[in-house]
């Protein structure tokens, strides 16, 4: 890892201030900065450290939303009791990702930021990568190994994935994100937050330079209380998603008066299957109409050579989560 | 590590630095700071070496790091405390795990500068004074939860926060919350063994 300047601010202002004048990269947990400073995909030359903003810290469950600081810790806020009873969703996304060790450090600021894990971009070996070197081709749809690469919203310049598994629960109920930059304060729907790669991979949100995520908003509905994340991985722990489903429902007799579902481990950027959910709004949920749920979401999927077996996999995973929703919103587990 | 990465230690380099980022960062309220220990709310420069404090198991240490040095290298390189292993160097294998702040952290994703003024606890620092083990150590040695024992002082830490988490009820709950340490050798069914025998020894 190359050197580099190391700023400390104790302010919000400080800190935009001091990515300003350094050029730095912010640095939080660091799970992902160091990681990728130290496989020499980033090499800045100043960081950052915002982790003594203690106005960042925090989570409140309020009468209408929950409020997440963006320095809250992934492993902290999963072992919230409270959460874990008013949004199931929030909680089974977050202490099913990473392990134990990376939840106690990464914050959730950074973890909607986390960058891809695609192999090519990750491996400075491999020249081509436009996200890491924009103009320089993509090793992974030049005859590279794509099992784990991106059936919705790749482009023919790149398919990386996005990695996160709580994005999916934060698209999937219309969270917000609160900034902080140069040009002031700004509220961002999540769905918003995140860009397609089209022909400029390396641009991956509409964040501005120096814009400082400060905070993360959920409004309270009825369906988050049954919600549920479902991730089906390579191995049972400690893997990124193959496929994965962030679902709620709220039921209104046996009809569907309102239903969630985004998908994980299979997009380039966290994405919301609304033509899924529009499939059973007013119908009751059943495991016929959610399976059939399951195959909608996936029907503009448009496989790599290696990645079909997600569109089965994430169809049975979207319907398995459904009912896991409906068994909760009947008062079940 | 320094010599091979900065320019001669004419102090040129560094004074330059000092004086641009010094200016700006008064503005800033982001001074540098050299003499004392690194503060809160200082920078420093590259090819700086300041001065970090630690408590590590229950002893205060001030150590000069750089600022790309990671809190492993600082306690194994710079503290000699070698218990601590280096697995895959990536936050992936758990090899590095010690407590900070009393959290089970990957040690080679961390800045040295980023710890200064927690505390931590290494491997080295479970044992009793008069040299008895911890029980965590004394359970792993009798449940064989080892073969070549690489990745032993991590499973350890990881092992201890586990059970203080609450989150070693049944064995699969101990698999998923173990699931941050490797073990190449395959001790796997004896770790959680001996997770489960110092919960049970603890419940009694």
């Amino acid at each position: 890892m190359r050197n580099f300047a190391y700023y400390s601010p104790k302010n919000l202002a400080d800190a935009i201030a001091a990515i300003r004048d350094s050029g730095g990269d912010i640095l939080a947990g660091g799970t992902t900065v160091v990681d990728l400073m130290k496989i020499g995909v980033r090499e800045p030359s100043a960081l950052v450290d915002i982790t003594g903003l203690a106005e960042l810290e925090g989570h409140e469950i309020g009468a209408d939303r929950i409020r997440f600081g963006a320095l809250a810790r992934m492993g902290h806020l999963a072992d919230d009791k409270y959460l874990v009873a008013a949004a199931p969703v929030l909680t089974e996304s977050l202490w099913k990702a990473a392990s134990p060790q990376l939840r106690n450090v990464a914050r959730l600021g950074g973890n909607i930021l986390q960058r891809t894990r695609c192999p090519y971009f990750r491996d400075t070996a491999y020249a081509q990568c436009n996200k890491r070197s924009p103009g320089s081709g993509c090793a992974a749809l030049d005859g590279g190994e794509t099992s784990h690469h991106a059936i919705f919203g790749g482009s023919s310049a790149c398919v990386a994935m996005y990695p996160g598994d709580w994005a999916q629960a934060l698209i999937a109920f219309d969270a917000e994100i609160h900034t902080q930059g140069p040009g002031g304060r700004r509220r961002i729907p999540f769905a918003d937050l995140h860009v397609l790669p089209g022909d400029t991979p390396e641009v991956e949100t509409i964040l501005q330079r120096g814009e400082i995520v400060t905070e993360i908003t959920v409004p309270i509905v009825p369906a988050l209380k049954a919600s549920h994340y479902l991730k089906a991985r390579d191995r049972e722990s400690y893997a990124f998603a193959s496929a994965s489903a962030a679902v709620g429902v709220e039921l209104d007799g046996d009809a569907v008066r309102d239903v969630r579902i985004a998908l994980g481990g299979v997009a380039a950027t966290p994405w919301r299957a609304r033509a899924a959910e529009e499939s059973l709004k007013g119908k009751p949920l059943t495991e016929e109409s959610a399976r059939a749920a399951g195959r909608i979401a996936f029907a503009d999927a448009r496989e790599l050579e290696g990645s079909a077996y997600k569109i089965k996999l994430g169809a049975d995973v979207v319907a398995g989560a459904l009912m896991t929703a409906k068994s909760r919103a009947n008062g079940g587990k | 590590m320094t010599s091979k990465t900065s320019p001669p230690c004419d102090g040129l380099s560094r004074r330059n630095f000092l004086r641009t980022t010094g200016a700006a960062g008064a503005a800033l309220g982001v001074g540098i700071r050299h003499a004392a220990a690194h503060q809160p709310g200082s920078g420093v420069p590259p090819d700086a070496q300041p001065k970090i404090e630690l408590t590590v198991n229950g002893r205060l240490r001030t150590l000069t790091v750089e600022p790309r040095t990671t809190l492993v290298e600082a306690l194994r390189d710079t503290l000699g405390l070698t218990g601590t292993k280096i697995g895959c160097n990536q936050g992936q294998c758990g090899a590095c795990t010690v407590l900070l702040n009393g959290d089970r952290v990957n040690s080679c994703l961390i800045l040295a500068l980023s710890a200064n003024g927690a505390e931590i606890t290494t491997i080295e620092g479970l044992a009793n004074p008069d040299g008895s083990l911890h029980p965590m150590q004394t359970a792993f040695a009798e449940q064989d939860a080892f073969q070549c024992g690489y990745c032993t002082p991590g499973q350890i830490l990881s092992a201890i926060a586990c059970i203080d988490e609450g989150h070693a009820g049944s064995a699969d709950e101990i698999r998923e919350y173990m699931s941050g340490n490797l073990c190449r050798c395959g001790a796997y069914p004896n770790i959680v063994a001996a997770v489960e025998s110092v919960r049970d020894s603890k419940e009694g």
